[in-house]
């Protein structure tokens, strides 16, 4: 015998069911009084810095149909690179944290946030522009993680560590939100299937 | 934030087999809801390091009271307090965790316009609440015993008695939505989304055991969850970019 290592693990994750907005979003879904303001509905307390954008998107199950239960978060540097709450020259009206249900009807979920700056990587190297994604559902075992590129960074996208490393580049796209002619973003996410979005362990 | 003893390192990669499998035919909803191709692994970054912070400002006085978060009045049912420790898996308490709960009443009804179980509401009983750890990771919650109920699955399968976790550690990574059951509960072995879970060690840290001892007398009973989150490496020999 060896000594024991005395670590513990993770507690494994379950669904979030099909109620999960009563939980993380109650105004969102009827339960009004409990908490003045549904979390991360609002990621900018006052005048922020940099590019303010607009992200829209659904997230789409393996026979291509929108759900419409779904929990999108997402996480994200500022416009200057620095993360609220851990770098101390963050944008104080900036929280980089966001919460979607998804509209009922539509599934489609909504971000307004800004544009985050370039984040350095582990060895040093620049990352492109991106927003960490965490998605949850009923169906859902484990939540889902991925992130957003921008369509539009691509001298960025082209120097980054993760976009490089993976086998089929053909799946890139999966990562990039589109400009729309509004100049809002189009992020689609395909949890399985043909167009199936690249989904991280990290 | 207290930065002067965490970690540097990044997160302890995810057991994927300990987690339930995402695939998983008799929870049908998983089916079309799995992703099919390999997961792209690579080491944690500031993006994951980091993650939202959230101040006991966020919190209600009521927020962790279900028993009277919704209208003031007390929820029918058996009263109980649920209490734990969010810690890593090194066993150091993860301080300052927000901690989201969310169930249905006594009846197993969730207050939900897409829920159409017969059991009747409870007009005192929103079914959500939340909880921000202490310094070490203890937290603390008092609501009402959920009920179990049926659901479109199988053409009989019911769901245990059940409380759903949505925890917030320090780091993006860590995020982690889970369900708490109760000790005892017969429906435990029967459940397919439980089934999702291979390993019975694994099924067992989501089942919360009755203490006596944490039991309020003539008022409610106690029931007590951990809940471990990833942990970070440890060690003064981290590569750095600014080298040694």
């Amino acid at each position: 015998m060896v000594q024991s290592l005395n670590e513990l693990k993770e507690s494994p994750s379950q669904t979030a069911g099909p109620y999960v907005h009563i939980g993380c979003t109650p105004n969102f879904c009827g339960i009004g009084g409990v908490y003045p303001e549904d979390l991360g509905a609002r990621m900018k307390t006052g005048a922020v810095q940099g590019e303010e954008i607009v992200i829209t998107g659904a997230v789409h199950d393996g026979m291509g149909m929108a759900l419409k239960d779904a929990l999108v978060e997402i996480w994200q540097a500022d416009a200057a690179g620095k993360f609220p709450g851990h770098d101390a020259d963050a944008d104080a009206n900036f929280s980089g944290f966001g919460r979607s249900p998804g509209d009922m009807e539509t599934g489609r979920f909504r971000f307004d946030t800004v544009k985050p700056g370039r984040v350095r990587w582990p060895d040093g190297r620049w990352q492109a522009p991106h927003i960490s994604v965490w998605i949850v559902a009923r169906g859902i075992n484990v939540g889902l993680q991925t992130r957003i590129y921008f369509s539009d960074e691509a001298e960025a996208n082209a120097e980054d560590p993760i976009l490089a490393r993976l086998e089929h580049q053909m799946r890139v796209p999966t990562l990039m939100a589109q400009k729309q002619d509004d100049g809002t973003y189009l992020f689609d996410v395909h949890i399985q299937g043909p167009d199936e979005t690249v989904f991280f362990d990290i | 934030m207290t930065e002067t003893k965490t970690p540097q390192g990044g997160f302890v990669a995810r057991d994927r087999d300990w987690h339930p499998a995402p695939f998983h035919p008799p929870y049908k909803t998983s089916v079309k809801r799995s992703p099919q191709a390999a997961l792209l692994s690579f080491p944690t970054s500031a993006s994951e390091i980091t993650g939202p912070t959230f101040g006991h400002g966020v919190l209600g006085p009521h927020d962790a009271d279900l028993i009277h978060n919704f209208t003031g009045e007390s929820a029918i049912g058996p009263r109980i307090v649920v209490y734990g420790r969010v810690q890593d898996e090194f066993g150091r308490g993860v301080g300052g965790a927000l901690v989201e709960v969310w169930q249905a009443n006594a009846g197993g009804r969730y207050r939900h316009k897409k829920e159409g179980y017969v059991a009747a509401l409870d007009a005192n009983f929103g079914g959500c609440g939340r909880v921000i750890t202490d310094a070490e990771g203890n937290y603390e919650f008092r609501t009402i015993m959920p009920g179990p109920y049926p659901w479109p699955n199988g053409m009989n399968d019911w769901r245990p008695a059940h409380i759903h976790f949505s925890v917030f550690g320090h780091g993006f990574a860590q995020r982690l939505i889970t369900q708490m059951y109760f000790e005892g509960d017969p429906l435990i072995p029967l459940c397919p989304i439980i089934g999702t879970i291979q390993n019975p060690d694994a099924v067992k840290s989501l089942i919360a055991p009755m203490d006596m001892q944490r039991t309020v007398p003539m008022d409610a009973r106690a029931y007590k969850f951990d809940i471990t989150l990833r942990g970070r490496r440890q060690t003064a020999f981290e590569t750095r970019p600014e080298g040694l």
